[in-house]
């Protein structure tokens, strides 16, 4: 009897585990048919043209997504600055001040910021930027995704500010420098590369989003020459180019897929493998 | 005692009064701590304005419809009868259908990774998945439209159909036209974009427990499998639970993926291959044109429940995080 | 990586300064004329270079909302704007029609390439959900001779706000008193069945991607992606294929009795040729412009589109503007200032 209930356990532990394995090599796998497909389908797509045109209208082939790589560029650099300092700043505020109830406060705050959906930041950023200027802009795409910016950053500087040692505190203090300076030229210096990447990873975060500039951003399909005027962006094209009927707007929107997803990845890969290098070379 | 205009730094400064105040303020801690301070505010100030904002333009509908918005079912900007119920409905269902799918895998990946793999393929498989949360979110609607629809069209749709759509109690879920497009579709998008919050939360978490725990449980004859599954994960529970609410969290807000596939029509059926609707998919598509002030309130009515289901859910899993870590895990068997 | 870093930076200067001379004019509208739209945006960019119309095809109910919330410059609808949507506007607008296009039924049958014709009362019964089957006698009745398969209906909607919703529901409303009283005519229906798609395009793509689906989707969209549509019974029993001849001839009466707002539905419209799902489209331009620049280059515009423009039109299959409403619309030009 008991040698019966080892042998059904037995080989439920072998069935289980190996389960897991398969879960775990399919998620993985999931990963690289991303990848595949995008560079399978969006490779052939690229070409000069891609890079260098303007689109055309409904239904022509050719042309490109010139415009809408830059105008994402341009919103990204808008939201870090209105987001990174802000971010910077008040995660300083977290990591060295910080009084007991408004850190408690601050913090909440940021993780609610944190947890809303960008399509609700898109509400709001209409509501702020685009209804009293009476414009889609860049200004407003700028604001929706700096808003979303500020909570990545306000987390990975409190975390990075607060790795520094001690030590390094201790040592400034005692030799005269007061707390500001002690954070403004030790400790933020010493946390940069955290920092840094932290900043990098929120802006790969955000490069992303599509949502929040359906109704700020709106599109623009010429360059896009001043602040408060309308601008394409890469995520909106993708979507745009996606629910269409036509094969060469299909084509477009992989390779533009495939250009974001690059980035991303990118941005992703390097600061983590910063990071790791980072924290293994702390604890050696 | 020096004179405010001294420029001696290391003489014993003031104790109390202005004098104090401008010594301190001159010296910059307390201007620095003011200015980041001011930073910090800015997000108090920017949360506050962004409920206002919901609030206050929400308010037609809600003073028309008052709690009937949360339970009619009838859509209808033309004649300015606006009810959330369709959109709710779809909202859930995708997200907790997602979950359904996304739990067991991501549990047992990180299962896996936790305790089976070796340390270094444990680190670059984590690492990997970490990537998959970082992928935009229209691409994956890309890839919903062009490769997960298709497929559900022929062979997945008429698989299940066949399957399960016989079997009782659940058979009524599987049946009905097959589009392609629909709750089931936007369901398993979803699945694979917050398994990898399952999956690295939830390894985390069990990479913390105790050792003793483990070895405990084998040296009492458990096999691996047994001592996994009815020591260690029990453990882990309340921080497993944290992963669930931030993946649930992440699902319900999750707008582009989830238009481009779920077929976007309001209503509330009973087959997981009818289209469906959900908060934040209609809020992308109407957003832009609505017109009447009621259309633009009900619209930012949604926003604002949206916001307040993730705000629940988004505290409820730091709470259980913040209570494995400090904890120590669940209790003791 | 500094040098990059400049080298991007200096582009994105580059791209700032270079075209900063240019007026930019936003607009957002009606997918229905969107092709011919962009083609003549590009023309008249071509001819002008430093007007710049930046159109972006939302549907027609964006191109109203946007216009009414003062955000864009001007609109365009398929859908004339009501006494209600007018009231609410700060700035009194001016319909423009600009061309004649057509909606047609388009469909996606398995082993079915051959043209279906549909009664009246066949696309009433689909988009009310009454006419589930594609054998239905009320299709099969009217193509005998064409295999029809038993399977199920996959009716494709709007999911947006739509002048071309708004057109084909007007039809509906006219032939069908069931049509009328259930549903309406709107540009965002209470749609009994069926899934959305984002503009015409959306629609197209679905219709391609879908086995038995019907959509409704402008005339130059089924052609371009070589997708069949049906022919569609007139108020005269006749089943009439979309095409110029039967679009200006629904236009014909319309145009000798044209009011002076321009607002006008020419569904259904009497007479043998007459092709029943026709419609005018409308550019929504504000009677007064503050901007002088942008002022010039809208009135400039118009006057363009009314001669030059409406030669392109039926490159693209939409018709021309008759010439009597050609006529009037130069005059109300002069009422922008």
């Amino acid at each position: 009897m008991s040698d019966l209930r080892l042998a059904w356990r037995k080989s439920l532990n072998g069935v289980m585990l190996t389960l897991t394995g398969v879960a775990a090599f399919s998620v993985v796998a999931v990963l690289f048919l991303v990848l595949g497909y995008l560079i399978w389908n969006g490779g052939t797509s690229l070409n000069l043209d891609f890079f260098t045109q303007l689109p055309k209208g409904e239904g022509e082939t050719g042309g490109g997504m010139a415009n809408a790589i830059v105008g994402s560029l341009k919103l990204l650099a808008l939201a870090a600055v209105i987001g990174l300092p802000v971010g910077l700043l008040a995660g300083v505020y977290l990591a060295e001040f910080g009084g007991k109830t408004f850190s408690f406060l601050t913090r909440y705050t940021t993780d609610l910021l944190n947890g809303a959906p960008s399509i609700v930041i898109g509400l709001f950023a209409f509501s702020v930027a685009v209804l009293p200027l009476k414009h889609f802009s860049v200004l407003a795409g700028g604001v929706a995704l700096g808003v979303m910016v500020i909570p990545i950053t306000v987390r990975s500087t409190e975390e990075f500010l607060r790795a520094v040692p001690n030590s390094l505190r201790e040592g400034a203090m005692a030799l005269g420098a007061n707390k500001w300076k002690t954070i403004a030229t030790v400790i933020v210096p010493a946390a940069s590369g955290g920092i840094i990447t932290g900043m990098l990873l929120a802006l790969a975060r955000v490069a992303g989003e599509t949502a929040p500039l359906l109704f700020t951003a709106f599109g623009n399909q010429y360059w896009n020459t001043s602040w408060s005027q309308p601008i394409s962006s890469l995520p909106v094209m993708i979507y745009t180019y996606a629910l269409a009927p036509y094969d060469d707007w299909h084509r477009q929107a992989w390779a533009g897929g495939l250009v974001l997803l690059a980035l991303v990845l990118i941005a992703n890969v390097g600061c983590r493998l910063v990071l790791n290098r980072r924290g293994a070379n702390r604890s050696a | 005692m020096s004179t405010a205009t001294s420029t001696i730094d290391r003489a014993v400064p003031p104790q109390a009064g202005p004098r104090a105040f401008v010594h301190r303020l001159r010296h910059g801690d307390e201007v620095a701590h003011l200015i980041t301070l001011v930073f910090a505010a800015t997000i108090l100030l920017i949360t506050s304005v962004m409920v206002y904002e919901l609030w206050v333009r929400s308010d037609i509908t809600r003073a028309k419809f008052g709690f009937a918005f949360f339970f009619t079912s009838v859509w209808d900007p033309v004649a300015e009868q606006f009810g959330a119920a369709p959109f709710i409905f779809g909202t859930l269902v995708t997200s907790i259908l997602a979950l359904v799918i996304a739990v067991p895998l991501g549990l047992a990946a990180a299962v896996f990774l936790a305790e089976l793999a070796p340390r270094n393929i444990s680190d670059t498989t984590a690492f990997l998945i970490d990537l998959l949360a970082a992928i935009p979110s229209v691409i994956y609607g890309l890839l919903g439209i062009f490769v997960v629809v298709p497929l559900m069209r022929k062979p997945i749709g008429p698989f299940l159909k066949a399957t399960l759509g016989h079997v009782p109690l659940i058979g009524t879920l599987f049946q009905g036209p097959n589009y392609g497009v629909g709750l089931l579709t936007a369901s398993i998008v979803l699945a694979i974009m917050i398994v990898p919050f399952i999956i690295s939360v939830s390894r985390e978490v069990l990479l913390t427990v105790p050792r003793e725990q483990r070895e405990a449980a084998l040296g009492l004859g458990a096999t691996r499998w047994e001592a996994t599954w009815k020591v260690v994960v029990p453990w882990a529970r309340t921080g497993i639970m944290g992963s669930v609410f931030l993946a649930l969290a992440r699902a319900l807000g999750e707008t582009m993926a989830v238009t481009m596939v779920i077929g976007n029509n309001p209503i509330i059926a009973s087959s997981l291959f009818s289209p469906g609707y959900s908060i934040a998919a209609v809020i992308a598509n109407e957003f832009a044109e609505a017109s009447g002030d009621a259309h633009r309130s009900a619209l930012m009515e949604l926003g604002l429940v949206l916001f307040l289901i993730t705000f629940i859910l988004n505290g409820c899993a730091r709470l259980l995080i913040v209570a494995t870590e400090r904890g120590g895990g669940g209790r003791p068997a | 990586m500094k040098r990059t870093l400049l080298v991007v930076s200096l582009l994105l200067c580059v791209a700032t300064i270079v075209v900063a001379q240019s007026t930019l004019i936003n607009a957002t509208g009606a997918t229905f004329p969107a092709p011919i739209y962009q083609k003549w945006f590009e023309a008249y960019h071509t001819a002008h270079s430093n007007v710049q119309i930046n159109y972006q095809a939302l549907g027609s109910g964006a191109g109203i909302a946007q216009l009414t919330a003062g955000t864009v410059d001007f609109g365009a609808s398929d859908m004339p704007m009501s006494d209600d949507m007018l009231g609410k506007l700060k700035v009194k607008a001016l319909h423009f029609p600009t061309v004649i296009g057509a909606v047609v039924p388009t469909y996606n049958i398995p082993d079915v390439s051959t043209e279906l014709k549909f009664t009246q009362k066949a696309l009433a019964g689909i988009y009310l959900g009454t006419i589930t089957k594609w054998n239905d006698p009320e299709i099969a009745n009217a193509n005998s001779g064409v295999k029809l398969p038993g399977d199920d209906i996959v009716v494709v909607h709007r999911s947006d706000g739509s002048g071309t919703s708004f057109i084909f529901t007007d039809f509906l409303s006219k032939v069908s008193p069931d049509w009328k009283s259930k549903v309406g005519a709107a540009a965002s229906p209470n749609w009994p069945t069926g899934l959305g798609g984002k503009g015409n395009d959306g629609v197209m793509g679905l219709v391609k991607q879908t086995p038995d689906s019907i959509g409704y989707v402008e005339l130059i969209y089924a052609l371009s992606q070589k997708i069949p549509y049906g022919a569609v019974q007139n108020s005269d029993g006749k089943f009439l294929k979309a095409d110029l001849a039967g679009v200006t001839e629904a236009a014909a009466g319309a145009a000798k009795t044209m009011p002076d707002d321009f607002r006008v539905s020419i569904t259904n419209a009497p007479g043998a040729g007459a092709y029943p799902i026709s419609s005018f489209t409308w550019l929504l331009i504000p009677v007064q412009i503050p901007d002088a620049a942008k002022r010039d280059a809208i009135k400039g515009f118009l006057n363009w589109m009314l001669a030059d423009g409406q030669n392109m039109n039926e490159s693209l299959s939409y018709a021309k503007l008759p010439a009597a409403v050609v006529a009037k619309e130069k005059k109300q030009i002069a009422m922008i200032q």
